[in-house]
């Protein structure tokens, strides 16, 4: 009892711990959690997979057979005490009960026993008569002896409970992985190339194994996670799936996922179609289908990509699927763009505060972008511009880690709600061969008066063009180490703010001459056109941290759909039911039945009753039906006949 | 010969049934007959199961608990008045003087937060003064937010079908609607008590609780704007949810209930009160009575939970945080029980039990929405 307890306890703690550390992440995530030495500490007791640890489920083993002894003991003397009145009990041993009391009656004989016999039936309890070799007669009682059922019910249930769970759970491939018959497979390689020792047949009794196909797939295996790894389990058909939905709610959340999968198997005569979805799954030969999740099946993905750094312009089209890869320029400067997923529906919740709603923010795409060192980034782009503080930008975050937040660029849209405007002018300004220019044309504004002094013009030309340069190389954080560098402390603050309008006013020339030069017609510097040039020079000044040097604006896309399932056997499931029905029944009757029992002893001799009670549990219940009993005793055995 | 027998004696249970209760039992009947020739065709098999099991349900528990005829009865009267009041525009919530004030189930669940806090507050008042009257002032009022606090659950699941026929649904799915319910549910099985062992002194505590899950409604409808109705994800439709939420629920509810028992245990033991409030074993058995209840409640939730998540996720126990946690609940009244059952336990031990078992029920309630990840993503914070 006490090791059991202990037991308990231990499970309980490896239980917590198991909901606070997240179980079976990738390893790589533990290593940057914890650090080398306690990845490999925590690795070899298990903490990644606790539930599925040796030491854990040898401690459930533990626990079963604890119970199950427990059980063995005392069913025995459970029955005894079930069936037995306990008619035995003395005088003396009554008398020395916490409830009882005796009574004067003048009713004699047979009277007096039929009466107490209807009082006993009343009440509901079961008696016996022993008439003792002193003259007198015991009524022995009992009422809600089932209640000792409930023990056996409620221990019984545990163990088949547990036995249920451990059949499905991953004992036997625990024992073959000891004997060295199965190992874990943790290469990633194509399904087929997966060697015999890290696959189950068809025979394995119970599983839980993932499968996900894209539309107009088939498979004829699932994968079950194991630690770092997986194994593959063959299945006795084929699932194909069809067609894969999900429909949305006015609001944009998503209201269901189905997938329309036929299965093909020899022994039918037609194929089998069903609609699998969440909540309704399909089972076939003891094998239920569930629709887990969903993911991109390779989409097709078709893009701009706007040059970010020099005096190029114009976009080039690159086209990919998800999961496929494309490489973009060569030798050293080469990079490969890995394609992760597309999305079509975003629901975000962009405002912050109340009354904020969710809603969908349009098609996405993430992709790596490695670099021919093995450097990747991550980046995630939406397709339509985003309205963020009543401004239209095109967002895209980029992180360089998976476990770090996205930060994310905001390139403003323009009037027509398109990025060219934006790209226009950055490779104006940021082409030095047009620096000139814009600072002639910004002058011939600025210093309209003062035209005469051309010392004066040409100075300020220069700077003009030394600033556009700066902005060109390196952005805000460049012109700040420019003013570092060239003006005193105290002026700098001043120095800043002159700059940054120079700057922008000369963002609008820029974009003026871009306007121009693209054969369109040049705005009106109005809140909008400025609210614009304020919004392009933050996100130009960002591009030196975004990591690529293009921008991928997704222009056109063709999904594919991949549906996940999860398939099951799991033999114990009925176990486990039957088990949980049991749990109930005994719980019911441990808390419902009160096990009572009431002696009544007639002394015809004495014209004396001694009644007593019990109950295996003393509460106040006990006390309250004590006294009832007692009053309507005393009514039972006055004299008078009725 | 038999009356002088019986006198005393306990009789059957079906003729001390008035006809009252043949009466209430016919009204619901009625209802569901109603229910069913309207919206039959609405449900599937488990749903009119539901109903099915509902008319027993709450028949049993009208005769068993004879208050609830009343509440019933006006449970059914206010929420089908305030839904009549819709005339089938969401639009009138806010503008007809019933629904704005009163019945739109924003309203109702307002009125059961002031009454939930009002009714703390008497009870204590009664507690101090020893007043009878303030004491019956505090139950009258307790009956009244539980009264409105169903009302609004009803006309909300109402509401939601108003929104959109696709978006109605039961209003048990998200983290405000739960707590509505344990509010409302823990009232009731501290209400049942106070009858049973006409003890209001302990009332204030009880409440206590209550009114700790009101602040925590008032602080997620004003700070978090949570008290919009949400369709419902994929997982979450489902008729399991219909019995396992509830019945999760009343095992909270009891849970909570032996915890502020606990606690007034734990005062009278250090002589805190000890005056006023009831003796030990009254205490002690309350306790013990209201362990049982939530115990075999959460263990009946649990396994219906177990049986939908094998239908939702494909494995009856994927030692989701939630799930664990429930199992460490499980074991921990489990253990509680089998103390006092076996070995006879009794005292202050037990009581400080309880009290901390209400911590860990907590956890399992809201501490895994907060700070861990899983499966049972609704509610988060």
């Amino acid at each position: 009892m006490r090791f059991a307890v202990s037991l308990l306890t231990v499970l309980g703690i490896a239980s917590i711990i198991g909901t606070v550390l997240k179980q079976n992440e990738p390893y790589a995530n533990y290593v940057v959690q914890f650090g080398q030495f306690w990845f490999a500490l925590f690795e070899a007791i298990g903490l990644y997979d606790v539930y599925h640890a040796a030491w854990f489920l040898l401690i459930l083993v533990f626990l079963v057979l604890s119970t199950s002894l427990c059980i063995y003991r005392n069913t025995p003397g459970m029955l005894r005490e079930l069936r037995s009145f306990r008619e035995h009990a003395t005088e003396n041993s009554l008398r020395a009960f916490s409830h009882q009391f005796e009574y004067s009656t003048e009713l004699q004989g047979r009277e007096l026993l039929v009466r107490l016999q209807q009082f006993l039936a009343g009440r509901g309890f079961r008696f016996r008569f022993v008439e003792r070799h002193d003259g007198s007669v015991l009524l022995a009682a009992k009422s809600g002896t089932y209640q000792r059922l409930g023990y056996i019910f409620t221990h019984a249930a545990i163990v088949i409970i547990c036995v249920g769970g451990l059949l499905d759970g991953n004992v036997p491939f625990k024992v073959q992985e000891l004997l060295g018959v199965k190992t874990v497979e943790t290469r990633d390689i194509p399904q087929s190339g997966v060697p015999p020792q890290s696959r189950l047949s068809v025979a394995n009794l119970s599983f839980r194994g993932n499968m996900t196909l894209p539309e107009g797939a088939r498979g004829d295996v699932a994968f079950v996670r194991m630690r770092d790894g997986y194994l593959v389990q063959e299945l006795p058909f084929t699932v194909a799936l069809e067609d894969f939905r999900i429909e949305h709610y006015a609001t944009g959340q998503p209201k269901s996922f189905e997938s329309d999968v036929v299965i093909l198997d020899k022994e039918l005569k037609a194929p089998l179609r069903a609609t699998v979805k969440v909540n309704h799954p399909l089972i076939y030969k003891g094998i239920a289908i569930y629709q887990s999740d969903f993911q991109d099946g390779g989409s097709e993905l078709t893009f701009n990509a706007w040059p970010l750094l020099g005096a190029a312009g114009r976009p080039e089209q690159v086209r990919g699927r998800v999961f496929d890869t494309v490489k973009v320029s060569e030798g050293p400067q080469a990079l490969n763009i890995e394609f992760d997923d597309f999305r079509l529906f975003n629901v975000l919740t962009l405002e912050e505060g109340p009354g904020a709603k969710p809603h969908n923010a349009g098609p996405s795409v993430t992709f790596r972008v490695r670099d021919a060192q093995g450097q990747a980034r991550e980046y995630l782009n939406y397709m339509q511009p985003m309205t963020l503080d009543d401004h239209a930008y095109f967002v895209s975050g980029m992180r360089e880690a998976q476990n770090q937040d996205f930060r994310y660029l905001r390139i403003p849209a323009d009037k027509d709600n398109s990025i060219a405007d934006y790209m226009r002018l950055r490779s104006v300004l940021f082409d030095a061969a047009l620096a000139p220019e814009i600072a002639h044309r910004l002058a011939a504004k600025t210093l309209r008066g003062e035209s005469a002094e051309d010392n004066l013009r040409k100075r300020f030309e220069e700077s003009v063009v030394r600033l556009l340069t700066a902005f060109a190389s390196g952005g805000y954080g460049e012109i700040a180490k420019v003013i570092e560098k060239s003006v005193p402390e105290q002026e700098r603050e001043k120095a800043a703010q002159t700059y940054i309008k120079i700057v922008g006013n000369a963002a609008y020339e820029a974009l003026a001459l871009s306007r121009e030069r693209a054969g369109q017609t040049v705005p009106q510097p109005d809140d909008a056109t400025l609210q614009f040039l304020h919004g392009s020079l933050n996100s130009m000044s960002d591009l030196f941290f975004y990591g690529t040097p293009f921008y991928l604006q997704l222009t056109d896309f063709k999904q594919h759909q991949a549906s996940g399932f999860q398939l099951t056997r799991s033999p114990g499931k009925n176990l486990v039911y039957g088990g949980s029905v049991l749990l109930v029944l005994g719980i019911f009757a441990m808390i419902y039945l009160r096990e009572r029992r009431i002696w009544l002893l007639v002394k015809p001799q004495d014209q004396q009753v001694l009644f007593a009670m019990s109950a295996n549990r003393k509460n106040r219940d006990l006390d309250i039906e004590f006294a009832g009993c007692r009053e309507q005793l005393r009514h039972v055995l006055q004299g008078e006949s009725s | 010969m038999n009356s002088a027998l019986n006198s005393g004696a306990p009789a059957p249970f079906i003729k001390r049934l008035s006809w009252v209760d043949w009466g209430y039992a016919l009204a619901l009947l009625v209802g569901a007959l109603f229910a069913f020739s309207r919206y039959g065709a609405y449900m599937d098999i488990y749903e009119q199961g539901f109903l099915l099991g509902a008319v027993i349900g709450f028949g049993w528990l009208g005769w068993f608990w004879k208050s609830m005829r009343l509440l019933l009865a006006g449970i059914a009267l206010l929420c089908l008045f305030g839904i009549g009041q819709y005339q089938g525009d969401l639009a009138r919530g806010s503008q007809a003087f019933f629904l704005k004030f009163l019945f739109s189930s924003q309203s109702a669940i307002m009125w059961m937060n002031v009454l939930f806090v009002l009714a703390t507050i008497t009870y204590w008042l009664a507690l101090f003064a020893r007043s009878d009257f303030t004491g019956k002032v505090a139950t009258a009022l307790t009956w009244s937010a539980v009264l409105m606090g169903f009302v609004g659950l009803m006309v909300r699941w109402y509401e939601s079908y108003l929104i959109a026929p696709d978006v109605g649904h039961i209003p048990i799915s998200n983290l405000y609607e739960v707590f509505v319910l344990f509010c409302l549910i823990t009232a009731l099985i501290y209400l049942y008590y106070e009858g049973r062992y006409a003890t209001r002194q302990l009332g204030g505590f009880v409440l206590l609780v209550v009114s700790a899950a009101v602040g925590f409604i008032l602080w997620y409808t004003f700070d978090r704007q949570a008290s919009g109705i949400q369709p419902l994800v994929p997982a979450l439709q489902s008729y399991w949810m219909k019995i396992h939420v509830p019945a999760n629920f009343i095992g909270y509810g009891a849970f909570a209930l032996a915890a502020a028992v606990g606690g007034a245990y734990l005062l009278a033991d250090r002589g805190v009160l000890a005056s006023r409030l009831p003796a030990p074993d009254v205490l002690d058995d309350l306790m013990y009575k209201a362990i049982s209840v939530g115990f075999a409640f959460f263990t009946i939730a649990t396994i219906l939970g177990a049986m939908w998540a094998a239908e939702a996720w494909g494995g009856y126990w994927s030692w989701d945080p939630k799930e664990t946690w429930a199992l460490i609940v499980w074991l921990n009244y489990a253990a509680w029980l089998h103390l006092r059952m076996v070995k006879g336990l009794r005292g202050p031990l037990l009581a400080w039990w309880a009290l901390i078992g209400l911590l860990v029920t907590s956890f399992a309630f809201l501490g895994v929405n907060m700070f861990l990840s899983g499966l049972h993503s609704y509610g988060k914070l």
